[in-house]
């Protein structure tokens, strides 16, 4: 017995804390790009901004985007609802009220990453600073991990936990591949030159995925390559196939263990019969910017209806 | 460590003289390094705010989630101190259990003239619509926390009865385990009697006090919360947690085929017993406060009829009210036949016109206290306070007369805690808490200890810059 409530609570505290490690994996692409880079080029910053989705808000506050000023904006500026202070805020807040549904050390692991955050983003951060607490976020979030893969009982309170993450996940990798659709078009003129090689590399790198690519494609960096590794790999966690398997199967999991069919069980199947069954031509032949954006309408509508089929809301 | 003369150390006797129940902690704390115990000190309050044992101070964003200061030194107490404690706490709460139901009854109390019926008839917190309901199981406070202080080897007061939502047991169980965590050496050499079962008595006590329920299934329990920003909700979530009960919002309930019911998942599930942590006003918005978002529409149509139990009872407060308070003996004897076994504190009831006048007169040397209030707030200490803060109590005073009750400042005893000089006197006072079901009365042996961390303060309330220690009961 689950209350609605309480599964709200965790999937959407999983939600901000996969959102949390995305905005810090996003900060960890750019500043390799800018160690690689001529300095005055503010180009990249901006674009992560812009992937991030937090152009209009930043837009707002600032003239020009240089490394400083995103970097904060990004991790613990108060005018931004999206930073990385505010999303583990919200992640903590949600712990909280689903803390009777966590094992006790899922719960501590939370609300000492919180702490730890709290902590490193109490003043500025610097390029200098920059590396060790993004270090610092990222292994504070795989203790969190940890904790749920080690300590919860593999009920529902973990289904709706894990259809948390891949939700936003799935939504994450559709919106950075979105953003650089353009570079990815298999017409792009510019194949091979300096800043191509750039961009691809911010799009894997914001997926930490560069290594597993090269390993697998044995450096053949080119857009069609990427673009099937990101979308339709399901050996990597971050693709998109790979998330659309998951959901599939927690929900499959919630089927099993109440005994009725949602609606939320047809839209799954109809998103992964568009994602999967296709091949990476099929996708080019679409549209990639259509298509990503039709797996994002899709995977929203599929998470209003998880809110509405279990009752988060009332 | 110094004492002052003036009140009763529990640890000190004199300079070399150990009382005996603290005899073995002390040998154990001559050996030790008081550097190495201040670092366990700073390790506790880490632990605690790793386990988020925190409150929320109102008006305050989150960032100021603060920690109720914990203090390593436990209060002892013998096997012989606490059987008679015992013994005075379970009359009590048996008494006030009768009078309860009394009140809402037949109103014998009354009618034999013990206490004065304006008392009870023109008091806010009797609450007219209970009359005549009989909550299931016949009880009506479930769980009461009983206000001790001490002024002597053998001088117990009951300060004050908490019966409507009593908090603090989460602090008494932490300490504990806090307590295991940095010192077993101390646990395996004295012998201390464990508060652990609490959450498991709590669920049984519940349990058993459960309107009838078709089948063998066992009744459901829910612990009703505010929600996070209450400042107790970490209390409500650990409870619920450990009796493995569902903790529920207003926004999770509703009244479905005339009982209430809390959405799941899989659609509305029915309770039998909710453990509520909200105040009666915010109870049910059809009977009580209209704008209240906190309780359910309804809910007490479905406890007339019998079909939920609610802890505490609704109108539990009239027990606990401080106008009440000074009839407290006659209550104990009129139900009991007995007398009281644990004194109370000489009260003069403001109202009075003779009591009136002594308390104006002797303002300087006596606490002043709101009928309706707690937490320590809207009260006066007659000997820290200025001449300006008695000159507009005095004024406060005659407006209300029937507002107030005064009693005398007692010299409260005091415990060692552990300051930067090493041991340092402070007041305390105990809270044992006690659970009540049709068959039984189950106390846990010790409570929550507060402390007065201000070198001379009598304050101990954690709004007001008070901590809390482990309490020990040694067994036989």
């Amino acid at each position: 017995m689950l209350l609605g409530r309480t599964a709200g609570g965790l999937f959407w505290m999983f939600r901000y804390l996969e959102r949390t490690e995305n905005t810090a994996r996003l900060l960890e692409a750019g500043w390799h790009m800018a160690l690689t880079r001529d300095a005055e080029d503010s180009n990249e910053w901006q674009s992560i901004v812009t992937t991030a989705g937090m152009a209009a808000a930043y837009d707002a506050k600032y003239d020009e985007y240089n490394p400083t000023n995103v970097i904060n904006f990004l991790l613990r500026d108060r005018d931004n609802p999206s930073c990385v202070m505010a999303t583990i805020g919200l992640a903590r807040s949600n712990a909280r009220q689903v803390r009777t549904a966590l094992s006790s050390e899922v719960w501590e692991a939370t609300n000492e990453c919180w702490i730890a955050f709290k902590q490193a983003l109490a003043r500025p951060v610097t390029e200098r600073t920059l590396h060790d607490t993004l270090t610092l976020i990222r292994n504070r979030i795989s203790m969190v991990r940890g904790a749920l893969h080690g300590t919860m009982l593999r009920n529902d309170i973990f289904a709706f936990s894990r259809l948390g993450t891949f939700v936003e996940r799935a939504d994450n990798t559709a919106r950075i591949l979105d953003v650089k659709y353009y570079v990815l078009l298999p017409s792009a003129a510019f194949v091979g030159s300096r800043m191509d090689n750039a961009q691809w590399e911010v799009i894997l790198r914001s997926v930490s995925a560069e290594r597993s690519y090269r390993w697998l494609h044995a450096g053949d960096t080119n857009p069609r390559g990427i673009t099937e590794f990101l979308v339709l790999d399901a050996r990597m966690p971050r693709s998109i196939a790979f998330c659309i398997g998951q959901i599939q199967h927690y929900l499959g999991q919630l089927r099993q263990e109440y005994g009725t069919e949602a609606e939320s069980h047809t839209l799954i199947e109809r998103l992964a019969d568009q994602v999967l069954t296709r091949d990476i031509e099929a996708i080019f032949q679409i549209g990639l910017h259509e298509f990503l954006n039709d797996v994002i309408r899709d995977n929203q509508t599929l998470a209003r209806q998880i809110e509405q089929d279990f009752r988060f809301y009332g | 460590m110094t004492n002052d003369p003036s009140c009763f150390d529990e640890m000190m006797l004199g300079p070399d003289r150990v009382r005996a129940p603290y005899q073995s902690y002390f040998d154990w704390f001559s050996q030790d390094d008081v550097k190495r115990l201040r670092r366990k000190a700073g390790e506790a309050e880490a632990f605690f705010r790793r386990i988020g044992i925190t409150f929320n101070v109102y008006g305050q964003d989150e960032a100021d989630e603060r920690l109720i200061p914990f203090d390593i030194v436990p209060r002892i107490i013998s096997a012989r101190e606490w059987a008679r404690l015992e013994r005075g706490i379970e009359q009590r709460v048996r008494a006030i259990n009768a009078f309860l139901h009394d009140i809402y009854h037949r109103q014998e109390i009354l009618r034999a003239g013990r206490i004065p019926k304006e008392i009870i008839t023109g008091n806010a917190a009797f609450t007219p619509e209970m009359i005549g309901v009989s909550p299931p199981g016949g009880i009506y406070t479930h769980i009461a926390g009983v206000d001790l202080v001490r002024t002597g080897e053998n001088e117990f007061f009951v300060l004050e009865d908490n019966v409507r939502t009593p908090s603090g047991v989460s602090y008494m169980l932490e300490n504990r385990e806090t307590m295991l965590q940095m010192f077993p050496e101390l646990f395996q050499r004295m012998n201390v009697r464990p508060v652990s079962a609490y959450p498991q008595l709590l669920r049984r006590s519940l349990s058993d006090c459960a309107p009838p329920r078709s089948g063998m299934d066992a009744p459901v329990l829910a612990v009703l919360t505010p929600g996070i920003h209450n400042s107790a909700y970490f209390e409500h979530a650990f409870l619920a947690d450990q009796m493995g009960a569902e903790l529920v919002e207003s926004q999770d309930l509703r009244i479905e085929h005339g009982h209430v019911a809390m959405r799941t998942t899989q659609g509305y599930q029915r309770i039998d017993v909710l453990y509520r942590r909200v105040d009666d006003a915010y109870l049910d918005p059809l009977t009580f406060n209209p704008e209240s978002l906190l309780g359910v529409p309804g809910i007490m149509d479905v406890y007339r009829a019998g079909n939920i139990t609610i802890a505490n009872a609704p109108g539990t407060g009239i027990a606990d009210d401080k106008a009440l308070y000074s009839y407290m003996p006659d209550i104990i004897e009129f139900y009991t036949g007995e007398r009281a076994i644990l004194k109370n504190v000489p009260t003069w009831r403001c109202s009075e016109e003779d009591a009136l006048a002594y308390v104006l007169e002797n303002l300087g040397e006596l606490v002043v206290k709101e009928v309706h209030g707690s937490g320590g707030y809207g009260m006066l200490i007659g000997p820290t306070a200025s001449k300006k803060e008695r000159t507009a109590f005095e004024a406060k005073l005659r407006a209300k007369p029937a507002n107030y009750i005064a009693q005398p400042t007692l010299a409260l005893s005091t415990v060692p805690i552990l300051a930067k000089s090493g041991l340092a006197p402070r007041h305390v006072d105990l809270r044992p808490f006690v659970l009540a079901s049709p068959n039984r009365i189950d106390i846990t042996p010790g409570g929550l200890t507060r402390v007065a961390l201000k070198k001379g303060s009598l304050v101990v309330n954690s709004s007001q810059g008070g901590g809390t220690k482990d309490t020990w009961v040694l067994g036989d």
